[in-house]
């Protein structure tokens, strides 16, 4: 169970634990549930069958109807409401979050967006976050389109992102290692390529990160990097895409300053490497058809690859 | 002894009707197919076996061990089609196969899987 990174089995976080105690109390519940109604069906069978006659249920009354049919489940679903309170508990907001993280959900990626102390944008990226380790971390959910959910299993319960209006969601990492989201509402034909990554790491590395994730895109002497970045500020990628540094500013699709950093492609669609770079540039309808990102059939073999040893290098 | 006779002849039998699966001396078809995977072969062809890999910017790879020709210019021999997925624009300058900094261990890891595959 612990192999799976969007098992609620294997959590990471007091929250994530209270879901999984709630998964199991429902499992263990229903079993017990179950095998009580298959065995009072054998039970009413083999009696029938024994006397040959129909049971007369007119002669019994309605106790088991009352009883088992009403009473119980209501006493069942009462105890299970009053067990599901506690872990759907409003997180403490007691201590100030270390981080502030907006994500805003489109069809079908996450934008993230970093928030300095006073509240100013300090770093925009996409489809991965990264969190301070044993810190609270303050989410605030949003969303362009339709309604996502933002579910991290190890970490949170799922909340939704609504249109018009945010959402608030604390998540605090109790180990450190890199644990796997998606959205949980149904949210078009890409929905299942809507993932995302939250790297859990220590004070350092996320300070780290967020310095070089602040920082223009880098500038290569390289001649064929050069060149791919020609064509991506003077092609159809810098309509939608912005690369900071570069004249690429345009926000309707993820901001690829530091793509080459990224653990994957395409909100979980691929594992981020130059090959898969290039091939999502080349033909993104073939691996995520519907998505945003048309196939251009514009470029020819030496500026593909020229396009994604620019992209790669962003590290 | 008629017995084992028999056994080998099964085998090849066996053997031939997958002849296109040709083998690869030092080449490990597992190592390979975790290459493939890490390199993201996957986003340009279509290769059976592995997970996602349905990119229609390339050929797609099942069956390329009966092809003849790799990427319209070289005989289809190992140690070519090594050299190809090593480093392919210093073979075909047009082509849009990148140079994927595989090392030749690693591409012939990759050969042994494409090949291994019918």
């Amino acid at each position: 169970m612990t192999g799976n990174p969007l098992s609620i089995f294997s959590s990471a976080s007091d929250a994530a634990a209270r879901v999984t105690r709630l998964a199991w109390v429902m499992i263990v519940l229903s079993a017990i549930i179950f095998v009580g109604v298959v065995v009072t069906m054998l039970l009413a069978v083999r009696r029938n069958r024994r006397n040959g006659t129909a049971v007369d249920l007119t002669e019994r009354g309605n106790g088991w109807l009352i009883w088992g049919g009403t009473v119980m489940p209501g006493i069942v679903l009462v105890a299970l409401f009053i067990v599901s309170l506690g872990a759907m508990s409003k997180y403490s907001t007691a201590t100030p979050p270390a981080v502030t993280i907006h994500i805003t959900g489109h069809q079908w990626w996450w934008q993230v967006d970093y928030t300095d102390a006073a509240g100013m944008r300090a770093v925009r990226t996409a489809n991965e976050i990264h969190i301070p380790v044993n810190k609270p971390v303050r989410v605030i959910l949003t969303t362009s389109d339709v309604i996502h959910s933002f579910w991290v299993p190890q970490l949170q319960g799922k909340l939704d992102l609504i249109p018009g209006d945010t959402n608030d969601l604390r998540l605090e990492a109790k180990r450190p290692g890199t644990f796997a989201g998606a959205c949980a509402e149904f949210c078009g034909p890409q929905h299942a390529h809507m993932m995302l990554s939250v790297v859990a790491e220590s004070d350092s590395a996320f300070g780290a990160w967020i310095a070089a994730q602040s920082t223009d895109g880098i500038q290569s002497a390289d001649s064929t990097i050069a060149a791919g970045r020609q064509l991506f500020v003077t092609t159809e990628c810098a309509q939608c895409h912005t690369v900071r540094g570069a004249v690429a500013r345009a926000d309707s699709a993820p901001d690829l300053t530091h793509v080459g950093s990224r653990l994957t492609l395409a909100a979980g669609t691929l594992p981020n490497s130059l090959g898969a770079i290039e091939g999502w540039i080349a033909n993104p309808q073939a691996l995520k058809p519907g998505a945003k990102m048309p196939t251009l059939r514009a470029y020819t073999g030496p500026e593909l690859r020229a396009l994604a040893a620019y992209l790669e290098s962003l590290k | 002894m008629r017995r084992r006779v028999f056994v080998a002849a099964l085998v090849a039998i066996a053997g031939c009707s997958r002849a296109e699966a040709r083998a690869v001396p030092g080449g490990d078809v597992d190592r390979g197919k975790a290459v493939i995977v890490a390199s993201g072969c996957g986003a340009c062809h279509d290769i059976d076996g592995i997970e996602g890999a349905r990119g229609k910017v390339g050929p797609p790879l099942d069956g390329v061990a009966e092809r003849s020709v790799i990427g319209g210019v070289l005989p289809n021999t190992v140690d070519n089609m090594i050299r190809w997925i090593e480093d392919a624009p210093s073979i075909s300058p047009h082509t849009a196969m990148p140079n994927l900094g595989l090392s030749s261990a690693q591409a012939r890891d990759v050969v042994a899987y494409l090949y291994s595959r019918p």
